[in-house]
């Protein structure tokens, strides 16, 4: 029946049972026989299962993902290759994407974290783009669980050892702990990089019977299975997956980036992939197919750590630090020389065809021998059954106790979500590469443009799962509005997002709700604001012993500031000048639903989320910027969890000025300070441009309310009890490192 | 004028370290391949930060026995300017033309935060644009920051005013609260006997733009610059 030779007597036998265990349900095995019209050797059936997996393939998610928008002014490349491509004027593109590493990160969190981080840069600068700044959005159990500390000093020793020893600036991200990630924690890195807009390389192969070559580090039996492991649920055995965690080694990955910019200069790349996910497998289907060749891989050139490895381990290992590339073969000598040069393995092992097959030679027999565009484009793909989330109800009248403003706040400011993240972003070198303008702990981290005295990229990492899980539509749009916000509050112009979505398992009708449901509104928000998503991830089965995370797609958001000096902090600047609440209603706050208030000092979560108005947000965030080129604004901060309150404390913290608010006319006093009403922007002004303010507002037709004055040191909420603030910094900053030394 | 800079797998701020060169000189340096076997005659060496080796070993202690190297003594004993930042300060006191050496951070972990320096010694080549006692602000982004000399070795660096640079806290008071690593004396950067190569862990480079948020580290370039000029 087949050619191929059947395998050594040692490997097992390839049935159903053994596709199951490979994580293919019985349907998709029989859809592998009735494609290659035979059963698949062991090495194909491992083929088949690192494709096919929910990593690879976005079986679950892709109907959904495709609704979503990806093009616009400034979008080169939107989602499909390893990273966006987004045009940024002067000939230069910023290249980004987030991805996450969860499973991993749960199971072993410093190799996890640090080779999230990796992976992430490798697919930035696969693509020719030097990396120029990384965040991370992190989510872990609640502080107490046995676990939790543990994860946190892993993961963030993890995420530092890689990005500081490759020399990428850490400048931002979120921290967020919650009960349900207790057994899924979340590691969503994101990076960015730059580049000429026209020295882009892309994975898509061109030419037949050109090199393939091997790149980097060796091969050992590292990370096999890694992503089917990040395909399915988490029970008690997880711990047994350890080696299925890569090790990482930044040192390789820095010399890995520094040879590939050498090579793509000398002009020797044709095509250029990294091996991430499901390593040497999908590296090179991918390549061939995208340029519709074939491909013949002989593995007994591939430089291997350990000996004897078998083509099975060889083609699923995800050891990293590698890369694939077609060569143009008259440069071979001079990309040789180049890899000698930075002590890498540069090795041609294999060639591209042009029969569209995928094939695959150890020890000189063919040990796969498979169609390489239905590989990907017959994975499957499902509209799994779901169902819509039931809305929650308002919260009752009496569902809020009248509470001591004062002591809210203190208690508020150094709660485990909105604490100070100093002890996290102090382990990251946030400096390095010299650009860095606005350091990490503000809305947005604002970097210059390397080589320009004015032009810098502004970028924002934000979801709010706790309004997901209520309302994954509202917590959708929310999510891509404030990040589309903290762009905006710095005075940038959002350009473009990448979305790492973070769900349950999709094959409960009530899961894949919530990502159906979350995608609708984050599609919904980024049309309204202009603000397309040109890369993304899809991490799915976070999800232990039944209990799912909470619905967490991450927005992550890049935005372009032409002359860094129209740009705004959150400190304030002076004072005795006029604080103002600008996108407000008639009232200060109104939204106590899903809140930080309710959470932290009711015990409760409830309630829908706050609405977002996307309409009323564009308008708002159009103004704010004007006024922030206009130097009207003196500080600008946007008003998010914990509400106005954490607003102006976080603004005082900031400068060591103080502030003193009015009396609220609104009915409730906590609403009015700790409503986490959206849309919103708090900003102070000199008097002088007073009118000059309002009458910008009510041209826009936005809603601006005068709150009261920056003071000396105490910040002063309406009628409560002022607050030094020292108290507040005290309170803010003790929380991390006490937490992490209890 | 004219600089070079040592470049070793894995070192990451040579960059950073010609971007303020060329800021405060108007020069680019010259790249210098840890392979090469001659650097360039210039006025300025500058061995930058980095993890060279990715620290494998010991920080710095394999880019030591570089081919690059010997010319770096050769030169450096010939009273040539040598600069050593972070990793470069490692690597000079693994090459033996620094004394002491660095060991982990006291708490363990790696830390990015702006320090302050008591500038204990104005008459040096690097330091010579301060007033004496000045207080300053640069960047730390360390793991292997903790100096430490014998006591021999640290009363004749003292006795010889060899320290430049302090750690303090912002008011000056020389003492543990100031001290971000554990270094003995609370020693931030220190120059040889001849006062000819100095090392430190700081990063003056990253700090040489009003918009960067300060401009205390170009002053030590343009301390450079005015020797040569």
């Amino acid at each position: 029946m087949s050619k191929l030779d059947p395998g050594n007597n040692s490997e097992p036998e390839v049935n159903a049972v053994l596709g199951a265990e490979h994580g293919l349900a019985p349907d998709e095995y029989q859809k592998i026989i009735d494609l290659i019209e035979r059963v698949p050797t062991f090495t194909e059936l491992g083929i088949f299962s690192a494709m096919w997996n929910e990593h690879c393939s976005y079986k679950s998610s892709k109907k959904w993902l495709k609704t979503l928008p990806t093009t616009g002014e400034c979008v080169i490349l939107g989602p499909g290759e390893n990273a966006g491509v987004v045009d940024i004027g002067d000939g230069q593109v910023v290249v980004f994407k987030m991805e996450s590493h969860n499973h991993p990160s749960y199971i072993e969190p410093f190799q996890g974290a640090a080779t999230g981080v990796g992976g992430i840069l490798r697919d930035v600068f696969t693509m020719g783009a030097r990396p120029i700044a990384t965040m991370n959005a992190l989510r872990f159990g609640e502080p107490g669980h046995p676990k939790t500390r543990h994860l946190v000093a892993g993961v963030v020793a993890g995420i530092g050892g890689y990005g500081n020893c490759f020399g990428v600036p850490t400048v931002g991200g979120e921290v967020n702990f919650h009960k349900r990630y207790n057994g899924n924690i979340l590691v969503n890195a994101f990076a960015a990089g730059l580049a000429d807009a026209d020295k882009i390389f892309l994975s898509e192969a061109k030419g037949v019977g050109l090199p393939v070559v091997y790149l980097g580090a060796k091969t050992g039996r590292d990370g096999i299975h890694g992503a089917t492991m990040a395909s399915a649920e988490f029970d008690e055995s997880i711990e047994e997956k350890r080696p299925t965690v890569q090790v990482g080694d930044p040192f390789t990955e820095k010399c890995l980036m520094e040879a590939c910019m050498e090579l793509m200069a000398s002009g020797a790349v044709i095509a250029i992939q990294d091996m991430g996910a499901a390593g040497l497998t999908c590296s090179a289907v991918e390549m061939g197919a995208k340029g519709n060749l074939g491909i013949r891989l002989d593995l007994d050139h591939v430089p291997c750590r350990e000996d004897a490895m078998t083509a099975y381990e060889m083609m699923l290992s995800e050891s990293q630090e590698r890369m694939l590339m077609v060569l143009d073969p008259a440069k071979e000598e001079e990309a040789r020389g180049i890899f000698e040069k930075w002590g890498l393995d540069f090795a041609i092992v294999g060639i591209t065809t042009d029969d569209l097959r995928f094939r695959v030679v150890r020890n000189g027999i063919e040990v796969a021998d498979l169609p390489i565009k239905e590989l990907g484009d017959e994975a499957p793909e499902y509209d799994r059954p779901w169902v819509a989330p039931t809305p929650k109800a308002p919260l009752e009248a009496g569902a809020i106790p009248d509470v001591d403003i004062a002591d809210a706040l203190l208690t508020l400011i150094g709660s485990p979500d909105l604490a100070s993240r100093r002890w996290v972003w102090e382990q990251y070198d946030h400096l390095i590469q010299g650009n860095t303008i606005v350091r990490p702990g503000s809305d947005a981290a604002i970097v210059r443009v390397t080589g320009h005295d004015k032009k810098a990229l502004a970028f924002s990492s934000d979801v709010t799962p706790r309004y997901c899980e209520a309302d994954p539509f509202e917590g959708g749009k929310q999510a891509v509005a404030e990040c589309w916000r903290n762009l905006t509050a710095s005075g940038a112009t959002p350009l473009a997002a990448s979305d790492n979505l973070n769900f349950g398992n999709p094959e409960k009708p009530e899961i894949m709700g919530q990502l159906v449901r979350a995608v609708e509104g984050i599609g919904e928000a980024c049309r309204a604001l202009n603000f397309p998503v040109v890369s993304g991830n899809v991490s799915l089965y976070n999800e232990t012993k039944d209990e799912p995370i909470l619905p967490t797609p991450t927005i992550a958001g890049v935005g372009l500031i032409e002359d860094l000096a129209n740009t705004a902090r959150m400190a304030f600047t002076a004072e005795d000048e006029i604080i103002v609440l600008v996108g407000a209603t008639d009232s200060w706050g109104t939204h106590l639903g899903q809140s930080i208030f309710l959470r932290e000092i009711c015990d409760l979560e409830d309630g829908p989320p706050p609405p977002v108005d996307l309409e009323q947000e564009l308008r708002t965030g159009n103004l704010v910027r004007g006024l922030i080129h206009d130097h009207l604004v003196t500080a600008v901060h946007d008003c998010s969890d914990g509400g106005l309150a954490i607003a102006l404390a976080e603004m005082a913290i900031a400068s060591g000025i103080g502030a003193s608010t009015n009396a609220p006319a609104d009915p409730s006093q906590v609403a009015a300070f700790f409503g986490e009403d959206q849309g919103r922007y708090v900003m102070t002004l000199r008097l002088e441009d007073r009118d000059a303010l309002w009458d910008r507002c009510e041209k826009a037709g936005v809603g601006i309310a005068e709150i009261g004055k920056t003071t000396a040191s105490e910040l002063k909420l309406g009628e409560a009890k002022p607050i030094s603030i020292e108290d507040l910094r005290d309170r803010h900053e003790a929380w991390f490192p006490q937490f992490m030394k209890s | 004028m004219k600089s070079a800079i040592l470049v070793f797998p894995g070192t990451n701020r040579e960059r950073d370290a010609a971007d303020a060169i060329k800021l405060v000189s108007g020069k680019a340096p010259t790249m210098v391949w840890h392979q090469e076997t001659d650097i360039p005659d210039v006025d300025l060496i500058v061995v930058p930060g980095g993890f060279s080796y990715g620290d494998y070993l010991r920080a710095g202690a394999i880019a030591a026995r570089s081919p690059v190297i010997a010319d770096l003594m050769k030169k450096a004993k010939s009273g040539i300017t040598v600069l050593g930042i972070c990793n470069g300060f490692q690597i000079l006191t693994e090459t033996g033309l620094l004394p002491g050496s660095l060991a982990r951070n006291t708490g363990l972990d790696f830390l990015c935060h702006d320090v302050h320096m008591k500038v204990d010694n104005n008459q040096t080549r690097f330091s010579n644009k301060y007033a004496p006692g000045q207080i300053i602000r640069f960047p730390i982004a360390h793991h292997d920051g903790n100096y430490f000399a014998d006591p021999d070795t640290l009363k004749k660096i003292e006795d010889a005013g060899q320290v430049v640079f302090r750690y303090c806290t912002p008011n000056g008071d020389i003492s543990m609260q100031g001290n971000p690593n554990g270094s003995i004396n609370n020693i931030a950067g220190l120059t040889n006997s001849d006062g000819n190569v100095m090392g430190l862990m700081p990063h003056p480079e990253n700090l040489i733009d009003p918009l960067l948020g300060g401009t205390d580290g170009r002053i030590m370039f343009e301390s450079l610059i005015g020797r040569a000029a």
